[in-house]
């Protein structure tokens, strides 16, 4: 005798696998229409050739993307040296701002006037100020270079972020945590490196990813103060041959880079997300 | 009856002269029938235009301007001003203005995109020192050894690359006002500018900086021709080059060019 | 002179009287149980006796001296007396030994090597060998509270505090942390527990507090404060948390 309970489940199995072909069907239909309608209307529009030479120009995407790749370079090196730093002058700032001792009250004074003027101020007039700034004062060459101040301009910004986002972090450890690290005997200082500071950095990593993946377009603020990445190059072409193609290319090359980390970001909360259910 | 007859007169003569004569070259070709629309940079600079105001005519492009406008038949009060970036200049679609003067050079390139009149002015690249490097030799072997930085979006960028091609890579920036900044704060040396333009700065912005040499204006490769920039096939492009063409055979662009970049000569030409 | 002695033990949070004049010995080698209602004071008690909590008034005397002086470092105070919480509260990053390990290395200087024979032992003891390279996340309820007890043990405190530790447990896993607790105290320690586990209290305890409103109402061995309750209160108490 068939058990009925299993008969059931057939049926909602059967009924659910036809609801799922039946969403798919409706999915990829309304997909194609959409694309089709993008590949089929667009290029009726009036200006679409010229939109086209101007903008998605293959010729000139051929021919300037060898370079833009090169700059690129030049954007990979800031952010290299940049992110790091970043990190750790983050959270120093953030513990500063923690600090409890009342002796170290100009160091919490100084955290929170930090993570206000930085975050405050807009980077590009950072970078102006910092980048054109203090080499005006007479620095000799090379540490007047718009390397280093660039950089510093974008270090310390970013690093207000980050800071306030591991304060978070710090702050997401439940305080049961610091009493079971304390009553063990365990100093203040202890505490923090060995039980709170691996939980609130851990917790936070996605919030950190987001930091980095906006960092890595924000180095092209450098451009301004002169070095030659990526966007500068694209300008220079834009300019020469009269044609907004290199930008889609270097918006190609960001692509390519960026869009990975996207992705292993929106990973890390995915797993973060079900870790906490 | 006389009074009629005058007021009359008065009347077919302000009929036919408000209205542009069918006869002109222009008429109908313009973005508002009657108007001549002239585009110029924001903010407009020395020696080009003056106090950054080119209604009042005064600056070798607003002079230009405005003696082109009279050669094709627009009064002073139909000519109109408008600010726009390059960028605004060059991309596709509907312009808003007749022509736009901020020196452009006229490039191959360009031209494929837009449309170009016929040069107003040839100006020799000049090379700006900061004062650091005002004991350079005006010779290409000096050069080579300078910090250069220029403005990216200018015809300076293939002069150095392959004209000067420094041992070490140049710097590039947005606009003058940040190649000035970089100037005063040494982190480059030199800088190229057209002649005209570096003069005023080395005489008003860059304390200490000097105008050390300039290109000879006639070298095959690539001499910096400035023409009034328009939308591709523009109909307004002849009457304009038939207005250049006038002005300068008539010698009145050369007058112009006289009395607003007249301090040219004494600066010495790159060997 | 008792092991600990509490005299007039006054703790507030703002307007709130929490311990309202503590008085209380716990002789060396007793296991003393607090009962009595949730916010009756019996958990911020011993987080006063361990220095978690600041006093507002009262002296607090381990061995004669007197702990609960404001502007004493608490560290040194820490180390000596250990502490079990309700929600076992391992450090999720570390497995069960590297929890353990922790304090020893850190407050006492010693290496891996010299600390990790004596905890092993302790973790065999309690019957933990096969879990100690475990995450808290991959044990159950009353193993983590298990290795939360070693985890103190391992500092060789003087003395115990307990705070409900088998309250968050499912009533299958309470009985493996009693045992532990017993262990204990055949062993000599010094143990004060707040609990809500009647029948462990009157088994094994030597002394047992009724709390209420921040005071000790009654005191005395189990036999008396659970058979004949004195005072109305533990009175009302018990029938309402023995039905």
């Amino acid at each position: 005798m068939a058990d009925p309970k299993a008969a059931g489940m057939t049926r909602r199995e059967r009924y659910e696998a036809d609801q799922r072909r039946r969403s798919l069907t409706v999915a990829a239909t309304s997909t194609v229409l959409v694309i089709a309608a993008i590949v089929i209307l667009v290029p009726l529009a009036p200006g679409w050739e010229k939109v086209q030479r101007s903008f998605f120009n293959g010729a000139v995407l051929a021919d300037t993307f060898p370079k833009l790749l090169d700059a690129f370079l030049i954007n990979v090196m800031i952010f290299a040296w940049c992110a790091p730093a970043i990190a750790v002058l983050g959270l120093l700032i953030a513990l500063a701002r923690d600090a409890k001792s009342p002796a170290l009250f100009p160091l919490r004074i100084f955290g929170a006037a930090f993570t206000d003027i930085f975050r405050g101020v807009p980077v590009i007039l950072t970078v102006y100020l910092i980048g054109f700034g203090i080499p005006g004062l007479g620095l000799p060459r090379p540490w007047n270079s718009p390397y280093i101040w660039g950089s510093l301009a974008l270090i310390l910004t970013y690093a207000a972020y980050v800071a306030e986002i591991f304060r978070s972090g710090i702050d997401s450890v439940h305080h049961s945590q610091r009493s079971a690290a304390l009553s063990l005997g365990l100093s203040e200082r202890q505490m923090m490196r060995d039980v709170v500071l691996p939980q609130a950095v851990r917790n936070v990593v996605p919030s950190q990813m987001n930091m980095l993946i906006a960092l890595q377009k924000d180095v092209s603020l450098l451009s301004f103060i002169g070095p030659v990445e990526i966007f500068r190059q694209a300008g220079v072409f834009k300019s020469l041959l009269a044609n907004f193609t290199p930008y889609v290319g270097a918006a190609i090359i960001f692509l390519i880079v960026t869009i990975p980390a996207t992705r292993y970001a929106d990973y890390l909360m995915a797993r973060q997300m079900r870790e906490r259910r | 009856m006389a009074k009629t007859i005058s007021l009359a007169a008065l009347a077919v003569a302000l009929t036919t002269t408000t209205a542009m004569a069918a006869g002109h070259c222009a008429a109908g070709k313009t973005l508002e029938d009657g108007k001549f629309t002239i585009a110029t940079g924001n903010p407009a600079y020395y020696p080009w235009v003056l106090d950054d105001a080119p209604e009042s005519g005064q600056g070798f492009e607003a002079a230009v301007a405005y003696a082109v406008a009279a050669e094709m038949g627009f009064a002073e009060e139909d000519v109109v001003w408008v600010r726009s970036s390059f960028d605004e200049a060059i991309q596709p679609g509907a312009k808003n203005f007749d022509v736009n003067m901020q020196q452009y050079s006229i490039t191959p390139e360009r031209d494929q995109v837009v449309d170009f009149s016929a040069p107003y002015y040839t100006a020799p690249m000049a090379v700006l020192v900061g004062p650091g490097a005002t004991e350079t030799e005006p010779t290409m072997a000096a050069l080579k050894s300078l910090k250069w930085g220029a403005v990216g979006t200018t015809t300076a960028v293939p002069k150095l690359t392959e004209t000067i091609q420094p041992d070490s890579d140049p710097l590039l920036y947005g606009d003058n006002a940040d190649v000035n900044a970089a100037l005063g704060a040494n982190q480059i040396d030199a800088a190229l500018f057209d002649l005209p333009t570096a003069l005023f700065l080395s005489a008003v912005m860059i304390e200490g900086s000097k105008v050390i040499g300039q290109f000879p204006p006639d070298e095959n490769d690539n001499p910096d021709h400035f023409g009034m920039l328009m939308e591709d096939g523009n109909p307004l492009k002849e009457c304009v080059d038939d207005a250049l063409a006038a002005l300068t055979e008539s010698g009145k662009l050369a007058e112009i060019e006289a009395q607003w970049l007249q301090d040219t000569t004494g600066v010495p030409l790159i060997k | 002179m008792a092991k600990l002695e509490l005299r007039g033990v006054v703790k507030r949070f703002g307007d709130n009287t929490v311990c309202n004049g503590i008085n209380l010995d716990i002789e060396e080698g007793q296991m003393v149980c607090l009962i009595g209602a949730s916010g009756a004071g019996k958990s911020t008690l011993l987080r006063c006796i361990n220095l978690l909590e600041p006093t507002e008034d009262g002296e607090i005397f381990l061995d004669g001296e007197d702990i609960a002086v404001p502007g004493l470092d608490p560290q040194t105070v820490r180390a000596r007396i250990g502490m079990v919480f309700q929600s076992y509260n391992l450090f999720p990053h570390m497995t069960a030994l590297e929890n353990a390990m922790l304090a020893p290395r850190r407050v006492h200087g010693l290496t891996r090597e010299e600390v990790q024979p004596e905890i092993e032992a302790l973790f065999t003891r309690f019957g933990l060998a096969d879990r100690m390279q475990n995450y808290p996340d991959q044990l159950s309820g009353g193993q983590q509270q298990r290795v939360a007890i070693v985890r103190a043990l391992a500092m060789k405190p003087e003395v115990m505090l307990f705070d409900e530790i088998t309250s968050a447990l499912d009533p299958q896993l309470v009985g493996e942390v009693l045992d532990v607790l017993l262990q204990l105290k055949d062993q000599g320690m010094t143990m004060v527990l707040a609990t809500h586990e009647m029948g462990f209290a009157r088994e094994a305890a030597d002394k047992v507090c009724f709390l209420k409103d921040g005071r000790i109402v009654e005191e005395g061995p189990p036999d008396q404060v659970f058979g004949s309750p004195q005072r109305a209160e533990t009175k009302a108490f018990l029938e309402r948390a023995l039905k």
